[in-house]
């Protein structure tokens, strides 16, 4: 689980983050959602301690990860996976070598183990065909999908994506969703998706945060989106006619 | 304005230094990597530096002998000026500013798009010291091999002189191999030796720093290798003068 007390982060003048405070439950896949420039990618980046917070605590099951030591830090960045928006897979490793590189660095295993490991994740993929190939031999969506095996090789706690569908037609987004959620319930790990997708949000949200320049605007679950009454969150999930039409539709249904 | 800036970015060279130069966090990892820069930025210079080395021996030693020799100058002359610039400054000096040019924009430029590609995001959100994994084996691997590139130079300048001697016969081989012979002081190999690993220090390191602290995206790591070229260049140049002064 990790929480967030009054997280406030601030560029020179400009207040990015304002006081936001929530819970990311573990076994749940997280959603942080909002428009462009709300602060998603920020929030995301100081709790992963990529950016350091002006003010507020991020607690990791109860050690607060900003006021940690740098050693400390370290070993418990060891327990995150991150999947990012570009994949950011190494150039210059093969699939196997990218997904086995953590395991390299950090593990105790030997080279039977380590390979063995390696393929575990990528078979979890449906990548084990793809693993001589080196990162710009394949799709961006199988791109994303080692970046998927390569941030669970560890067997992390907390998993970090950063709009992992950005880039990938519908179906291929669900079949990374699919994957992100079924990883999230197998390995109960607490998994924080930034994204931009609604079918993502009606999909796999299992408890949503809509942040609205800086804030925290709301909180809830993808069944609870439907009769919200919050406007900022309407005009962002239904932004096109289509959606606010078959919205109409649903709840006249109803 | 431009002090400030020029400290500014002496501090965070040093900052960065601090955490390239730490105990790597899995010695198997590093030994992989140095192997591999070895050649990457040594091995596969070798080709260059050979090539100049010999066409600038050549030239240097027709030069001396247009210029320099006459009746009034002992024969050996031709040969013993070329060695003499050879060893001290062209072998060690002027092919790390070559080795700047080569090997200095590839290392900007490769650790550039790591940076705008998130890929050092990634290797610090996995807990991995991101500047220790990447430059330390790049300035350990250039300096292991830097010796033997200057070394290889030196050799390749004389055989081109000896190649003006023998094809293009503008001086005797017996002359030339006089003046080569003539006061040989084998400190000038070992000042060039120790120069050049100063100097690979500067070429692998600087550029280390623009590539690292890039920011933006491919038109920034352009001008972060132009920049990484141009910084490594004229600190090998000022480092030059105070290293020839010290070692002379």
């Amino acid at each position: 689980m990790i929480e967030i007390k009054n997280l406030c982060k601030s560029f020179g003048d400009k207040d990015v983050l304002k006081d936001i405070s929530t819970v990311f439950e573990s076994g749940k896949t997280n959603l942080i959602i909002g428009q462009s420039g709300s602060g998603k990618t920020v929030l995301v980046k100081n709790l992963v301690g990529l950016l350091t917070p002006t003010s507020g605590h991020v607690l990791y099951d109860g050690r607060d990860f900003v006021n940690m030591e740098k050693k400390e830090q370290i070993m418990l960045r060891r327990e995150m996976g991150m999947i990012f928006q570009s994949a950011a897979l190494f150039d210059s490793l093969t699939v196997l070598e990218n997904v086995m590189f953590p395991l390299d660095m950090f593990s105790s295993m030997n080279l039977t183990d380590r390979i063995k490991r390696a393929r575990f994740c990528l078979d979890r993929v449906n990548l084990v065909d793809a693993e001589k190939k080196y990162p710009a031999e394949i799709s961006g969506g199988m791109q994303k999908r080692v970046a998927i095996a390569r941030a669970i090789a560890l067997n992390p706690k907390y998993l970090f994506c950063d709009e992992p569908n950005s880039g990938l037609d519908p179906k291929t987004s669900l079949v990374i969703d699919a994957l992100l959620h079924s990883i999230t319930h197998e390995f109960n790990i607490t998994t924080i998706i930034n994204t931009h997708d609604m079918n993502s949000v009606m999909g796999i949200g299992e408890n949503i945060i809509f942040i609205y320049e800086g804030k925290k605007e709301w909180q809830g679950i993808s069944a609870d989106i439907m009769n919200s009454t919050n406007e900022r969150l309407t005009d962002f999930i239904f932004a096109s006619d289509l959606l606010k039409k078959m919205r109409a539709a649903v709840k006249g249904k109803e | 304005m431009l002090i400030e800036k020029s400290l500014n970015t002496l501090g965070r060279y040093l900052i960065l230094m601090g955490h390239t130069f730490q105990k790597p966090e899995r010695m198997r990892m590093f030994f992989k990597e140095y192997i591999k820069e070895m050649a990457q930025l040594g091995v596969n210079s070798i080709g260059i530096v050979l090539l100049i080395s010999f066409f600038i021996g050549a030239v240097i030693c027709i030069q001396m002998k247009l210029n320099i020799q006459s009746p009034w100058m002992p024969r050996w002359v031709t040969g013993y000026t070329t060695r003499e610039i050879m060893l001290l400054e062209f072998s060690s000096s002027i092919m790390c500013l070559i080795l700047a040019g080569k090997v200095g924009s590839n290392i900007a430029s490769e650790i550039g798009t790591m940076r705008v590609t998130q890929q050092i995001d990634a290797l610090d959100i996995m807990g991995v010291n991101s500047a220790c994994y990447l430059i330390l084996p790049k300035i350990l691997g250039l300096i292991t091999i830097m010796p033997f590139l200057v070394i290889f130079s030196s050799a390749t300048g004389i055989l081109g002189a000896y190649a003006t001697a023998y094809i293009g016969q503008v001086l005797s081989p017996e002359d030339l191999t006089l003046g080569l012979q003539h006061q040989f002081n084998a400190w000038f190999v070992w000042m060039s030796i120790i120069k050049s690993t100063f100097f690979a220090f500067i070429i692998a390191s600087v550029p280390s720093y623009y590539g690292y602290t890039v920011e933006g995206g491919s038109v920034n790591v352009g001008k972060a290798s132009t920049d990484a070229v141009v910084s490594s260049s004229v600190l090998i140049l000022c480092s030059d003068v105070f290293l020839t002064q010290l070692l002379s």
